[in-house]
C-alpha cells in the first residue's frame, strides 16, 4: 500500500533493449545474412583476385575492402534491426529525400568510370551509388503512403506512390540503369499486390504484358532473334554466360577445387554479376545450393513472418524488403543458370561492392526490424472484436 | 457482411434521451469498422503474401533445378556455335597411283588466329610474328590487333616449326586452330593431273579442303564423300614411270632450249594414262595463282599435254594412211605421184624433193606432204572427217580432268578439198597430244578405239572397231620402218621395237600465216611394234638442237631422242622384257617387201 501510495523508483518501461532484440528477432534469418557475407568474402578471395592484378593492385585488395564494407554493413544492419518500425518509417522517408536528391545531381556531380552510364558519386577511398540505397527508402515510403491509404479518410497513397515510382524510374532510366528501373518498379508492383490490387486489374496488366510479348515475338525481329538466342540450346562459348556455363559444369558437384577455377580470369563481371559461376566452378553444387539455401530462408521466412503482421505499414514494408532483396538474387541466379536472358544484377551480400554490400546491409536490417515478433493483438479474435 | 451505419438513429437518440455523448457511438462504430476493414485487408495479404512466397520457393528450386542439371551435364570443349548443317567435313580421300603409292593425303597441322582482346602486349606480338613469316604486313597486323576485332585469321597452316616459333612468343591472344592440309608427297610430280586444293569454309576446329584442279576437282564430290569410308582414289598413273618420263622429258626439253614440252605415256589396250607429263610444272602443294596478264598457255599451271592443242603435222598421215588401206584404196606398194600439185591456189610441197614418185610405205617413211595429200583426195572430205571422228580428234577427250573440257579440237571452218589436203598431212586441224596418244593406241593396237582415262580399270571402254587388225598391223610395219629407216632413226631402242611417226608442224602466227623458225615437234609412237603394249607420245614446243651448224628444229633431231630415251628407260620399269634379234628380223622383212 505504502508503494501505492508514495511511489517508488519508477519501473523500467519494458525489457532492457538488448535482451529484447535477441527474444524478437527472427535469428534464421539474421544468421543467414552472417553467412552469406561470410561466403561473400571466401568467393571474393577467388573471384576478385583477378581484377586486382588487372588494375595492379596487391591481390587481396578488394577482399579487404570488402571485408570492411561489409563489417560497416553487418553493424548498420544490427543497428537498424533494433529500430522500431516507427523509426524505421522516419528514417526510411527521410532517407528517401536524400538519396532522391542524389539521384537527381547525379547528371551534375557523378562520374561514369567509363562504363557509360553515370550512376556514382566518387569521393576518393569510397563510391556511392545512390540507387543502391534509393531501394529500401523508395520501399518504405511506398509502404507508408499504401498503408496511410487503407485508413479512413486517408490520402490517395496508391496513386500518390505510383507517381513517385514513375518519377524515380524516369530519373534512373536517363542514367540509363534499367536493372534498378526495374526492381523500383517490382518493388511497387509487389507493395500494390499485397496492398491489394483488384484481381481485374491484375489479369488485364498480366495479359498485356503477354500479348504485348507475343506482339513484338512476331513482329520485330530483333526482340525475336534475342528470345530464340536465348532460348537455343547451343551457347556462344565467348559470351559471358557460355563462361558460366561452362564453368558451372566444370565445377559438377564438388567442384574443382579452392583456387583452382579458371572462369574469373576470364570474365570480367566475376567479382559481381556472375559470382555464382566462380562459386560453382570451384566449391560445386553444394555451395552454389546452400548460397541458394540462405536466400530462400531468408525471403521465404520473411513473408511467413509478415503474413501474421496485422499492421498494414510493417506488411507492406517488410513485402517489398523482402522481395527486392529476393529477386535481386533469384536474378542475378537465373542469369548465370541462363534461366533468365542476361541482366546485370548484384547477388546481396556476396557480390563485390561497397554501395551494394552496406545497401544490402540497411535493407536486411530494415527487412529484419519489420519481420521482429511483436504482439499482434490476436486475444481480440477471442474476445469477439473485428469481423 | 451488414453494413451498421455510423451513427444509427435508435442508439443516437436514445444517448441523446439518457444525456450521454452521441459522439462516443459514431468513434465507437469508426473504430469498429476500422478494425473490419483492416481484418479485410489482413486476409486478403495473406493470400497475396502466401502467393509471393510460393513464387519465391518456386523461382529458387528452379535455380537449384538448373544449377544441379547443368552441373551434372559433362563440360564439352567450347564450340563455336556449330548446327549440323554448318559442320565442315574435312576429311578427304587419299589419292595413290595404280599400285598404292600415295599422290595425294592429308596431313594434321594448325592454323594460327588471333584473338586481340586477350592480347597482353599486341604490338610486340605484331613484331614477333613479322620475324617468324616476312610475308606478313607489320603495320596491318599491328592496326588489327589493336583495333576492336575480336577474331583474325593470322596464317592458314604452320609447319611445326612455324607453330613451336608462335608458341615461343607465348601470349595468350594467339590460338592454334586444327586442320587437315592437302599434301603432295611428290612435289611436282603429276601436278597437272592432281590439280590441287583450296580451303573452303573456314572454322576454328577445321577447315573444308575444295579441289580446284586436275582430278581433285573432277573427284571433288567423290573425294569428300563419307559414304566412300576413306577408300583412297586409285589413278592409272605409275608414280614410277611418272617420274622417270619427267626427268627425261625435262633433260630434253632444257637441251633442246623448249618452251615447253608434254609427253603421254599410255595403255594401248585401255586407255588407261600411266604417265602424263607437262612441263613447265608447279608444285601441287603451293599451286600458283594464275596472272591473268600473261597467256594462259605460257603458265605452269596449263596442262599442254591435255589443254595445248596444236597443230601436230606429219604424225596425222597414219590417218590417211590407215583409212586409205582400210578402205582398200592403196597397198603399202602402191606407187603415188608426188609431184608438188596446186589446189585451190594453195601449192601442197615436201621439205625436200623426194622424187615424182613414191610407195605408200615410202611416202610414210620420208613424210611427204604430197603423197598423203593424195591419199586424202583418194579418200574424199566427208570420209576422212567420219574417220578422224571415231577416232576421237574432233571431240574432247573426255579424260577425268577439269581441264579436259575446255581442250576442244580447233577444226577447219568448212571441210574443203584443200582442208582434207592438209589436214592429211597435220595442218589445219589443232588437237592436243592426249588427243594424238588415243588416235595411235585405236589405230595400232588392232584396231579398237580406246578411250583415255586416269582411274586404274579392270573393265576398260573398248570399241567401236575403227580399222581391220591387217590394217593395224601393216601401219605398224611401216611405221615401225619410219624408226628403222626414216626420219626417226635415232627412235631405235634395242630390243623395244618402236614403231612411230614424227611431226614437225610449223607454228601458227597470231598475227596470221605460220612462223619460219617456231615449231612443234612431235613423236607419236607404240611399241613394241610386233605386239604393241603402250603409245607414247612426246611434244616439244619450240626446240631447236644447237649441236650443229644449223640449228636442228625437225622431230627426228629433237622429240625422237627423247621419246627414245624415255622408251629405253620406262619399258623395263613398265616390266617388259627387252626383244631378242630374231623379233626384229619380222620388221626387217616386212621392209624388204
Amino acid at each position: 500500500m505504502t508503494e501505492m501510495v508514495h511511489g517508488v523508483l519508477p519501473a523500467q518501461a519494458g525489457e532492457p533493449v538488448l535482451p529484447r532484440w535477441w527474444r524478437t528477432i527472427d535469428k534464421w534469418s539474421l544468421t543467414a545474412a552472417f553467412l552469406l557475407y561470410g561466403m561473400g568474402l571466401l568467393l571474393g578471395l577467388a573471384a576478385s583476385v583477378p581484377l586486382a592484378t588487372r588494375n595492379g593492385l596487391p591481390p587481396f585488395h578488394y577482399v579487404d575492402r570488402q571485408a570492411v564494407f561489409g563489417l560497416v554493413a553487418m553493424v548498420a544492419m544490427v543497428l537498424v534491426s533494433m529500430m522500431s518500425p516507427a523509426n524505421v518509417r522516419r528514417f526510411g522517408v527521410t532517407g528517401f529525400m536524400i538519396f532522391f536528391v542524389a539521384l537527381v545531381l547525379l547528371p551534375f556531380f557523378g562520374s561514369d568510370f567509363g562504363k557509360g552510364a553515370t550512376r556514382w558519386f566518387s569521393f576518393g577511398f569510397i563510391t556511392i551509388q545512390p540507387s543502391e540505397f534509393l531501394k529500401p527508402a523508395f520501399v518504405v515510403l511506398v509502404a507508408w503512403l499504401m498503408a496511410a491509404s487503407q485508413e479512413i479518410n486517408g490520402p490517395p497513397g496508391k496513386a500518390l506512390s505510383f507517381a513517385v515510382a514513375v518519377v524515380v524510374v524516369g530519373f534512373l532510366a536517363a542514367q540509363p540503369d534499367f536493372g534498378q528501373s526495374a526492381l523500383i518498379l517490382f518493388s511497387w508492383g509487389v507493395i500494390y499486390f499485397v496492398a491489394g490490387a483488384p484481381i481485374v486489374l491484375l489479369t488485364s496488366v498480366g495479359g498485356l504484358v503477354a500479348g504485348g510479348g507475343w506482339l513484338a515475338y512476331q513482329y520485330s525481329d530483333h526482340f525475336a532473334k534475342r528470345i530464340n538466342g536465348f532460348l537455343a540450346s547451343e551457347v556462344d562459348p565467348r559470351t559471358q554466360i557460355g563462361y558460366a556455363t561452362n564453368a558451372i559444369q566444370e565445377g559438377g558437384f564438388f567442384g574443382v577445387g579452392v583456387g583452382n577455377g579458371q572462369v574469373k580470369w576470364s570474365l570480367p563481371d566475376a567479382h559481381t554479376d556472375f559470382i555464382i559461376a566462380v562459386a560453382a566452378e570451384e566449391y560445386g553444387l553444394i555451395l552454389v545450393m546452400v548460397i541458394i539455401g540462405l536466400y530462400a530462408l531468408i525471403v521465404i521466412r520473411s513473408l511467413m513472418r509478415l503474413m501474421k503482421e496485422r499492421d498494414p505499414f510493417i506488411r507492406l514494408a517488410g513485402t517489398g524488403l523482402a522481395c527486392i532483396f529476393g529477386i535481386q538474387a533469384f536474378v542475378n541466379m537465373g542469369v548465370a543458370a541462363r534461366l533468365l536472358p542476361a541482366k546485370g544484377m548484384t547477388l546481396p551480400f556476396v557480390s563485390y561492392g561497397g554501395s551494394s554490400i552496406i545497401a544490402a546491409g540497411i535493407t536486411m536490417g530494415m527487412l529484419l526490424a519489420f519481420t521482429r515478433s511483436r504482439p499482434q493483438g490476436q486475444i481480440g479474435d477471442f474476445l469477439g472484436r473485428g469481423r | 457482411m451488414t453494413r451498421t451505419p455510423l451513427r444509427p438513429l435508435a442508439r443516437i437518440l436514445q444517448a441523446r434521451a439518457k444525456g450521454e455523448n452521441p459522439d462516443v457511438i459514431e468513434r465507437e462504430n469508426i473504430r469498429q469498422r476500422h478494425e473490419q476493414m483492416r481484418d479485410r485487408q489482413r486476409h486478403l495479404a495473406e493470400g497475396r503474401l502466401l502467393v509471393l512466397g510460393a513464387f519465391f520457393f518456386v523461382a529458387f528450386i528452379a535455380v537449384g533445378l538448373r544449377m544441379g542439371m547443368i552441373s551434372a551435364s559433362d563440360p564439352t570443349e567450347p564450340r563455336a556455335s556449330g548446327s549440323a548443317d554448318s559442320q565442315i567435313l574435312n576429311q578427304r580421300a587419299d589419292i595413290v597411283d595404280r599400285d598404292g603409292n600415295i599422290l595425294a593425303t592429308n596431313m594434321a597441322t594448325y592454323s594460327l588466329y588471333a584473338q586481340p582482346q586477350q592480347m597482353i602486349n599486341p604490338v610486340a606480338v605484331a613484331k614477333d610474328l613479322k620475324k617468324i613469316f616476312p610475308d606478313l604486313d607489320l603495320a596491318r597486323m599491328e592496326r588489327q590487333f589493336t583495333g576492336k576485332r575480336t577474331f583474325v585469321w593470322i596464317r592458314k597452316t604452320l609447319s611445326p616449326e612455324q607453330m613451336q616459333e608462335v608458341h615461343d612468343i607465348g601470349d595468350p591472344g594467339l590460338l592454334f586452330g586444327p586442320r587437315e592440309m592437302r599434301l603432295y608427297p611428290n612435289g611436282h610430280l603429276a601436278s597437272h593431273i592432281l590439280g590441287g586444293v583450296r580451303f573452303g569454309r573456314e572454322g576454328v576446329d577445321s577447315a573444308e579442303l575444295v579441289g580446284v584442279g586436275g582430278i581433285e576437282k573432277v573427284y571433288d564430290n567423290w573425294l569428300r564423300d563419307p559414304a566412300n569410308g576413306g577408300k583412297p582414289l586409285v589413278l592409272s598413273l605409275d608414280l614410277t614411270a611418272e617420274a622417270t618420263v619427267r626427268e627425261v622429258l625435262k633433260a630434253g626439253m632444257d637441251m633442246l632450249h623448249a618452251k615447253g614440252a608434254a609427253a603421254v605415256l599410255m595403255n594401248v589396250h585401255t586407255g588407261e594414262i600411266v604417265s602424263m607429263v607437262s612441263l613447265p610444272d608447279f608444285d601441287p602443294n603451293e599451286r600458283p595463282t594464275p596472272k591473268p596478264t600473261k597467256d594462259p598457255g605460257d603458265s605452269p599451271l596449263f596442262n599442254r599435254a591435255v589443254q595445248g592443242v596444236y597443230e601436230l603435222g606429219s604424225t596425222f598421215k597414219l590417218f590417211v594412211l590407215a583409212q586409205a588401206l582400210q578402205m582398200g584404196l592403196v597397198t603399202p606398194d602402191t606407187v603415188i605421184d608426188t609431184k608438188p600439185f596446186r589446189l585451190g591456189g594453195f601449192l601442197i610441197h615436201d621439205f625436200h624433193n623426194y622424187g615424182s614418185q613414191m610407195t605408200v610405205t615410202k611416202i610414210l617413211v620420208e613424210s611427204s606432204n604430197i603423197g598423203a595429200a593424195r591419199m586424202a583426195q583418194m579418200i574424199g572430205p566427208e570420209k576422212q572427217e567420219a574417220f578422224l571422228r571415231t577416232l576421237g580428234l574432233l571431240n574432247t577427250t573426255g579424260v577425268q580432268l577439269v581441264e579436259a573440257e575446255g581442250a576442244k579440237p580447233i577444226l577447219p571452218p568448212k571441210w574443203t578439198d584443200v582442208a582434207s589436203s592438209t589436214i592429211a598431212y597435220g595442218h589445219g586441224l589443232a588437237v592436243s597430244p592426249l588427243h594424238l596418244a588415243t588416235a595411235y593406241a585405236s589405230i595400232l593396237n588392232g584396231g579398237m578405239r580406246i578411250y583415255p582415262t586416269l582411274i586404274k580399270t579392270d573393265h576398260p571402254k573398248v570399241g567401236p572397231r575403227v580399222v581391220s587388225e591387217k590394217v593395224s598391223a601393216t601401219a605398224r610395219a611401216i611405221l615401225r620402218q619410219v624408226v628403222t629407216q626414216g626420219t626417226a632413226s635415232m627412235g631405235n631402242v634395242k630390243g623395244y621395237d618402236i614403231a612411230g611417226k614424227t611431226g614437225t608442224a610449223d607454228k601458227p602466227d597470231p598475227q596470221g600465216g605460220y612462223y619460219k623458225n617456231k615449231v612443234v615437234s612431235s613423236f607419236a609412237s607404240v611399241f613394241p611394234a610386233r605386239d604393241p603394249k603402250y603409245v607414247l607420245v612426246v611434244t616439244l614446243d619450240e626446240p631447236s638442237d644447237g649441236t650443229g651448224k644449223d640449228a636442228k628444229r625437225t622431230a627426228g633431231w629433237t622429240a625422237v631422242p627423247v621419246a627414245a630415251e624415255i622408251v629405253r628407260r620406262v619399258a623395263p620399269l613398265l616390266g617388259m622384257r627387252p626383244q631378242v634379234e630374231t623379233a626384229s628380223l619380222n620388221g626387217v622383212k616386212l621392209a624388204q617387201n
